[in-house]
C-alpha cells in the first residue's frame, strides 16, 4: 500500500513538471504589438558633411609626403551632427540631433527609434540635416501611407539612392516642389 | 540576505522531507538536482544531433525543414523536437532550483566560491544556446527575439547600432545570420560542457548521473509530454510584419516582455546588476574566515594512510611527500583555499581515538575550531549532566536538525560540524566507558548529506565497509541514526523516544540475562 501510493505520488510530481514545463514553454500568450496597431521603423546610418573643408595639398607638402600617403586633399576627420525630424500626420514624433560614432566623431550616424501607432491612412514627413546649414533640410522626403494592422514600415536611408525611402505596402510619395 | 536565505532553506527542507516520503531519499529530485542537469543536457545534445542532420540552414529552407521534421515524420523528428524543446526548459528550471537551494545551503561562499563562480558562465551559455535555437526555426518566435535581441546589442555604444538593420526589411535579410546562429548553437553547448566540466573540478566523486529510477521517471515524463503536447512552430517569419501575440518560452525567454516594458538599457542595467550580485555574493557579509577554520595536519600524528585525502569531499587534501624526516612516504597536504572545515577528514583519521591516554589527544589532522580532544571533553561533560537508566548521547550535524532542541532528560546532545567528522572510535568510546546507554547520530537526509559525503562514510563506517569501521564488540543495538531533513524535528524527536523504549527493553533483557546481556 506504502509502494502504492509512493508511485501515485510519483506519478503526480512527474505530471507537476510536465504541466509546467507544456503550459510554460509557450504560455501564456505575449502581446508584442496589439493587433490594431502597426509599426513605424526609423534606421538610419549615413555620415555627414566633413565638420571643415578639405584643403588642396600643396606639391610641396605632398613631396614631402611618403608616396603612399599623398592623397591631394587635407581633410578633418570631425563629421558635423546630423538632424532628423519625423512628422506623422503634422505632429513631430522624432526630432534628434545625433552626433557621428567614433572618438574623433569621425564615423557614420546612426540612428534607430520604433513607433507604435495606430493603422490607417497617415501623413508621413522625414527630414534630414546633415551639413552646417541653418535653414531648410538636405534630405526631405513626404508620403501618404496606408498602414495595415501589424504592418512593419520602415523609414529607411540611403544617400545614394536621393535620402529616405519609405518601406510599406502602401506609399504615395508627395511630389517635392 | 540571511532572511531569504532561511526562508529558502525552511522551504527546501520541507519540500525535501516530501519528496523524501515520496522518491525515497536515494531518488529525491532535490538531491540530484545537478545529475538531473547533466541528464537534460544530454537527452537536448542527441535530440540536436538527430534534428541537425535533417535541418537545412538558410531564410526560406530553415522553417520549411522543420515543419518537414515536425509534421513528416511526427513519429520520430517530431517528437525529438519536442524532447529538444522540453528538455531545454526543463534545464533552465533544473538549473534555477539547483542554483536556489544551494543558496539556501550557503554553499556558495568560503571555498565554495569557485562552484558558484563557474556556474554564471553555465547560466549565461545555456541561455544564449537557447536563444539561438529558437532563432533557427524562423517563425515568427524567431523574427522577435532576432529584432529584439539585436536591439537590445545595439543599445551598447561599442556595438554600433547597426545589428538591427539587418533584420528591417526581407531585402536585408542574410542567410549568413543563419550560419552564424547555427554555429552559435552548436559550439556553446559544446563549450558549456566543456566550462561544465570546470564546474566540478573542486568536487571529488562529483554525481553527474542521476539514480536509474530517476532519469528513467524524468525521460517518460518527457517522452509522455512530447507526444501529448508536440512542439510546433509559430506562423514563418515574414518582416513585413510585426510579431504581435507571441507565445513565449517563459523559461528562456522572460527577459524580453522587459525590453519592452523597461527599455534595453534598464535591461543591461538589471543583467549587469543581476551578474555583478551573483559575482560578489560569495564576498558578501558575513564573510567566513576560511583560512582560521581549515583542517590542519600535525605531522607528529600523521602517518600518511591517505584516509583522510580518500574521503574529503572538496578534494582539499593531497598526499604529499614528506616533509619531516619520519619512516612514511605521505603527508596530508591540506589546501586553505578549497577546504570547508567539515570535518569529515577527522571522522575518517585512525589516529582520531578519544582512548588515548599516553600522549595528549592530537590527531594526524583536526579543525582548529573544533579540535577533537575538546570534543571528547564536551563528551564527558555532557555524560556527567545525564540521569537515568537510558541516557542517550546525541551527535548532531551543525547543518541538520538544531541538535541541542533535542537534549532534555537522559538526552545529551552536541553539535559538530558534519556528522562525517565522528571518528566510529567516539561511539565504541562513548559505550564502552558506560558514559550513556545508547549513542544516536543525525545528520542530514540519507539522500543528501551537507557536505557531500558525510552520512555516506558514516553509514559505511558503522557498517564495516569504509576505514575507520566501528570496531566488532560495539554493541549495534545501542546505536540509532537519523538521516533527516531539517524541516522534520519531529523525526528526529519520535526516533530518539523510540531508541529509549528500546534501551529500556535492553537493560530489562539484561537484567533478566537476556539477548541484552550477551551483546556485552
Amino acid at each position: 500500500m506504502a509502494d502504492m501510493l509512493r508511485w501515485i505520488g510519483q506519478a503526480v510530481i512527474y505530471a507537476g513538471m510536465a504541466l509546467w514545463l507544456g503550459h510554460f514553454a509557450n504560455r501564456p500568450v505575449y502581446t508584442h504589438l496589439p493587433p490594431e496597431q502597426a509599426l513605424i521603423k526609423l534606421s538610419v546610418v549615413h555620415g555627414a558633411q566633413r565638420k571643415g573643408e578639405c584643403r588642396k595639398r600643396t606639391q610641396e607638402e605632398l613631396d614631402a609626403m611618403n608616396p603612399n600617403m599623398r592623397t591631394p586633399y587635407d581633410c578633418p576627420r570631425e563629421r558635423l551632427p546630423i538632424a532628423i525630424q519625423v512628422l506623422l500626420d503634422g505632429e513631430v514624433i522624432y526630432d534628434r540631433s545625433i552626433i557621428a560614432a567614433g572618438l574623433a566623431r569621425g564615423g557614420s550616424t546612426r540612428a534607430y527609434e520604433r513607433f507604435a501607432v495606430a493603422s490607417g491612412r497617415h501623413e508621413l514627413v522625414a527630414r534630414m540635416v546633415d551639413s552646417a546649414r541653418t535653414e531648410g533640410y538636405d534630405f526631405e522626403r513626404a508620403a501618404t501611407i496606408e498602414l495595415s494592422p501589424g504592418e512593419n514600415f520602415v523609414i529607411d536611408f540611403r544617400a545614394e539612392s536621393g535620402g529616405f525611402l519609405f518601406n510599406g505596402k502602401s506609399v504615395t510619395y508627395t511630389p517635392q516642389g | 540576505m540571511s532572511f531569504v536565505k532561511r526562508v529558502l532553506r525552511m522551504a527546501f527542507s520541507w519540500l525535501e522531507a516530501g519528496l523524501d516520503r515520496i522518491f525515497t531519499p536515494a531518488c529525491n529530485p532535490l538531491y540530484h538536482l545537478g545529475a538531473l542537469g547533466f541528464l537534460y543536457y544530454w537527452v537536448v545534445a542527441a535530440t540536436g544531433i538527430y534534428l541537425f542532420i535533417f535541418f537545412d540552414t538558410g531564410i526560406t529552407e530553415a522553417y520549411g525543414s522543420i515543419d518537414s521534421i515536425t509534421y513528416e515524420q511526427w513519429y520520430l523528428g517530431g517528437v525529438m523536437r519536442s524532447l529538444h524543446r522540453y528538455a531545454s526548459d526543463g534545464m533552465v528550471a533544473i538549473m534555477m532550483v539547483h542554483m536556489l537551494r544551494e543558496f539556501s545551503l550557503d554553499r556558495y561562499r568560503g571555498a565554495r566560491w569557485f562552484t558558484w563562480f563557474t556556474g554564471l558562465p553555465v547560466l549565461w551559455m545555456v541561455f544564449a544556446a537557447g536563444i539561438s535555437g529558437y532563432w533557427m526555426v524562423w517563425d515568427m518566435l524567431a523574427q522577435y527575439i532576432a529584432i529584439a535581441t539585436t536591439e537590445w546589442l545595439d543599445w551598447l555604444p561599442i556595438v554600433g547600432g547597426t545589428i538591427a538593420r539587418n533584420f528591417l526589411n526581407p531585402a536585408r535579410l542574410d542567410d549568413r545570420f543563419f550560419t552564424l546562429m547555427v554555429f552559435m548553437h552548436i559550439f556553446v553547448p559544446l563549450f558549456l560542457l566543456f566550462v561544465l566540466w570546470i564546474h566540478l573540478q573542486r568536487l571529488t566523486r562529483p554525481v553527474i548521473n542521476p539514480p536509474r529510477l530517476l532519469a528513467g521517471g524524468t525521460l517518460l515524463m518527457l517522452l509522455v509530454l512530447s507526444v501529448v503536447k508536440p512542439a510546433e512552430s509559430q506562423p514563418p517569419a515574414n518582416l513585413d510584419l510585426v510579431p504581435s501575440q507571441i507565445g513565449l518560452d517563459w523559461f528562456y525567454l522572460p527577459a524580453y516582455p522587459l525590453m519592452d516594458m523597461l527599455g534595453n538599457g534598464m535591461v543591461w542595467g538589471l543583467v549587469a546588476f543581476g551578474t555583478l550580485l551573483f559575482v560578489v555574493l560569495p564576498w558578501l557579509p558575513p564573510l567566513r574566515r576560511a583560512a582560521e577554520k581549515a583542517a590542519v595536519v600535525d605531522l607528529a600524528n600523521c602517518n600518511g594512510c591517505t584516509r583522510c585525502a580518500e574521503d574529503c569531499p572538496y578534494a582539499a587534501i593531497e598526499m604529499g611527500r614528506r616533509t619531516d624526516g619520519r619512516p612514511f612516504d605521505r603527508q596530508a597536504v591540506v589546501s586553505t583555499d578549497l577546504c570547508v572545515a567539515c570535518g569529515i577528514c577527522v571522522g575518517s583519521c585512525p589516529t582520531a581515538m578519544p582512548f588515548r591516554r599516553a600522549s595528549e589527544l592530537i590527531p594526524g589532522i583536526d579543525l582548529p575550531e573544533t579540535p577533537i580532544r575538546e570534543l571528547r571533553d564536551r563528551v564527558h561533560e555532557a555524560a556527567e549532566g545525564l540521569a537515568g537508566d537510558t541516557r542517550i548521547m546525541v551527535f548532531g550535524c551543525a547543518h541538520g536538525y538544531d541538535a541541542s532542541a533535542l537534549a532534555g532528560p537522559g538526552v545529551a546532545a552536541l553539535r559538530i560540524p558534519c556528522i562525517g567528522m565522528l571518528p566510529p572510535a567516539f561511539i565504541d568510546y562513548v559505550l564502552s566507558r558506560h558514559l550513556a546507554e545508547g549513542v544516536v547520530l543525525a545528520g542530514c537526509s540519507e539522500g543528501e548529506c551537507h557536505n557531500r559525503h558525510g552520512v555516506r562514510w558514516t553509514v559505511d563506517r558503522l557498517a564495516r565497509a569504509r576505514d575507520p569501521m566501528l570496531r566488532k564488540r560495539v554493541p549495534r543495538e545501542r546505536i540509532e541514526t537519523v538521516w533527516a531533513p531539517l524541516a522534520e524535528g519531529w523525526t528526529h524527536r519520535r526516533r530518539i523516544a523510540d531508541f529509549a523504549a528500546r534501551l529500556r527493553r535492553l537493560a530489562a533483557e539484561e537484567a533478566a540475562g537476556g539477548p541484552g546481556k550477551a551483546a556485552e
